[in-house]
């Protein structure tokens, strides 16, 4: 028998929402416990900050240029290389349960197959892997789906609107009757996308998730080995946690985060220092992107808005910390706990309030650029627990589960296995984290390229529909953690970032031809 | 630069594709609606009656459209999509001559809501490649209807 490997998602959450990463408003137990016995990463980056071109990085080991999904609504190719093909093939029984979106969503023709997949009532279909083998779909021969919402093609939807299909219309409408990201508020604020939800708790996507989990859990052989992917939706929008939870965090007594100056003037002079689509977005002029509500502005946002929507996102981090922890107390329930790998984080962070926005977009500051990532390995494997400082990418997840499963991670990987600590982070050459922006949509063109590096970010602009391809940001993240200074056009670190700009333009993939087309806004 | 916000626009999406056969035989296919859904990946089942062509997609969905213009000069045929999420629709296949045994055809969807235009988008992009296929290796279930009706009937 080998290591048995937990891989657990969330979406859109924020580093400091762990109170192991200093967060005060949640309480998060189960994942900090896991921090002090594992691997703590201050700076995990994504390669992208919207879900598909993430996910589809965990799920390859390759940067956004490599796989080709540069966008949302651009599909992964059904048969792109999959981690999880590599641990199928070694044995590994292997399951995704929870948001997956390699595929478009917003599907009305039923063109990709994981959309189709609960209305077929099968656990996986056969596909074409990146070699040419036929196996399971992506690797997986277990799939049952969740999104933010009850409603649509998805495994957690047909089970709502079969079992409880009276509790559909407490869940926040995702999209308008436009289709667009809804801009409606509700709350005691009116702030976008919350609502009261009087869904039972055991009905709410989150306890669906660990639910699933646990069911296929149940369903292995003692001495199976396993690659269960448990990809919780939340705290991504809508925050319409169940309203019985509410009690937990009052929004009156949520603190205004430090990234968000309560002035408004100071919010301008920060945003105007930034290249233009900032205070474009802020002041409601421009939508680069599908990813936020397209009819709210940000500046719009009040300073109780605020406190609601953190603390409703904060509610849904408990939500997850205690699913999660009823999933590891099923695995040590059967035995399997002291070989057990746990490897938990996200896809992308939350602007949160940072510079007086939320949701996401083309913004490559900490706010969606730095990651909880926390690896909790076997206690069989005794490694020491340990903080890693090092920059560490989440290209770097597959060659990692690879080396968990004693499988050689193969050459179409673009990251390296983790390092357990900074001391092998040195010496195996962890210096740089790349990430990748590209968008098109309705004629806005965005393009950002970006290097973490030497407690550095610095973000290089191509040209575009909104910027000529001279912008740029460079902030020191050591004496400007919250990245409201930035000096890109100061002389005095010119040569610091020719330097990171050089550093990044040699190290980016070349983009794959021809590029993958853009199937739906998501 | 001029800059406005997704709201404020209509979406228009617009895919295009060089198929290695004249103009005429592009449009045998094109030209008859009621075989869309041997060439349009994504719809399941089409049929037609007078002006009106209803279309059921692989999700389920039944879709009525308003057949506006089928012009064999101009080889242009416009449709406009008349339930569903659709607010407005107008769709406009093209084929345009460019050699003797090479044609383009141009597929573009103008629609409010604008995302619908994106997911149109994609599908088109689809459409457009299954056509070339099927006409390309003369081989494929709308080659069959035009080529062998009575056999494709049956």
């Amino acid at each position: 028998m080998g290591r048995k490997i937990l891989f657990v998602t969330t979406d859109q959450q924020r580093y400091d929402t762990l109170g192991c990463n200093g967060g005060a408003l949640s309480r998060t137990p189960v994942v900090d416990r896991l921090a002090a016995e594992g691997i703590r990463y201050e700076r995990a980056v994504p390669q992208s900050v919207v879900c598909m071109p993430s996910r589809s990085t965990m799920l390859t080991g390759q940067h956004p240029s490599t796989h080709g999904v540069w966008m949302n609504g651009v599909a992964l190719p059904v048969d792109a290389p999959s981690v999880a093909a590599e641990l199928h093939r070694a044995g590994y029984r292997t399951a995704l349960v929870g948001k997956p979106h390699f595929e478009p969503f917003l599907d009305p023709f039923g063109r990709f197959t994981e959309n189709g997949l609960a209305r077929q009532e099968v656990p996986t279909v056969d596909s074409r892997w990146h070699d040419g083998t036929v196996g399971p779909h992506r690797g997986f021969d277990h799939l049952e789906f969740a999104t933010h919402s009850p409603m649509g093609a998805l495994h957690y939807a047909r089970w709502m609107m079969q079992e409880h299909p009276e509790a559909l219309g407490g869940f926040y409408a995702v999209l308008d009757a436009e289709l667009e990201v809804n801009a409606e508020g509700g709350g005691a604020t009116g702030a976008p996308q919350v609502k009261d939800n009087p869904v039972q708790r055991e009905w709410y996507h989150t306890d669906w998730v660990a639910d699933r989990t646990i069911a296929w859990l149940d369903g292995l052989d003692a001495d199976d080995d396993w690659f269960a992917w448990m990809s919780f939706p939340d705290p991504h929008h809508p925050w319409d946690p169940p309203a019985s939870e509410l009690g937990r965090v009052d929004w009156r007594d949520v603190p205004l985060p430090a990234g968000y100056p309560d002035d408004a003037a100071e919010r301008e002079r920060i945003l105007d220092a930034k290249p233009r689509h900032w205070r474009l977005w802020y002041d409601g002029t421009l939508v680069s992107n599908y990813e936020a509500p397209t009819h709210w502005v940000p500046a719009s946002l009040t300073a109780d808005q605020l406190r609601e929507v953190n603390a409703r996102n904060a509610i849904e981090v408990e939500l997850i910390d205690e699913a999660l922890g009823r999933v590891l107390a099923a695995v040590a329930a059967r035995g399997w706990a002291d070989d057990l790998d746990v490897v938990f984080t996200t896809d992308h962070g939350e602007l949160g309030g940072d510079f007086g926005l939320m949701f996401k977009g083309p913004y490559h500051v900490d706010g969606l650029m730095r990651l909880p990532l926390i690896w909790r390995p076997a206690p069989s494997a005794a490694v020491a627990p340990t903080t890693v400082t090092t920059p560490v990418g989440l290209v770097d997840l597959a060659p990692t589960f690879c080396q968990i499963a004693g499988v050689a991670a193969t050459p179409w990987m673009e990251g390296r296995a983790l390092p357990v600590d900074d001391a092998d982070a040195s010496a195996r050459g962890f210096e740089r984290v790349l990430t990748e922006w590209d968008s098109e949509l309705l004629g806005v063109g965005v393009h950002l390229r970006t290097i973490t590096r030497d407690d550095w970010v610095c973000t290089l602009y191509r040209p575009g529909t909104v910027h000529d391809g001279t912008e740029g940001e460079l902030y020191s993240l050591l004496d400007d953690p919250l990245q409201q200074v930035n000096r890109w056009d100061d002389p005095g670190v010119r040569s610091l970032r020719d330097d990171l700009v050089d550093d990044l333009l040699a190290h980016l993939p070349a983009a794959r031809t021809p590029r993958l087309p853009v199937e739906a806004p998501v | 630069m001029s800059i406005d916000t997704i709201a404020a626009v209509r979406g228009s999406e617009r895919r295009e594709r060089i198929i290695e056969v004249s103009a005429d035989r592009a449009w045998q296919v094109v030209g008859r609606p009621e075989l869309l859904h041997h060439w349009f990946p994504g719809i399941v089942e089409c049929a037609v009656d007078g002006h009106t062509r209803t279309i059921t997609t692989g999700m389920g969905l039944t879709m009525a459209e308003d057949i506006l213009t089928n012009d064999p000069l101009q080889r242009r045929f416009q449709y406009r999509i008349a339930t569903g999420f659709f607010k407005e629709h107008l769709a406009s296949i093209d084929v345009i001559e460019l050699g003797p045994e090479r044609c383009l055809v141009t597929y573009a969807s103008d629609a409010d809501p604008a995302p619908m235009a994106i997911v149109l988008g994609g599908a088109m992009s689809g459409a457009l490649a299954e056509l070339a296929r099927q006409l390309e290796t003369s081989a494929g279930p709308a080659i069959d209807a035009v080529d062998n009706p009575m056999e494709a009937a049956s």
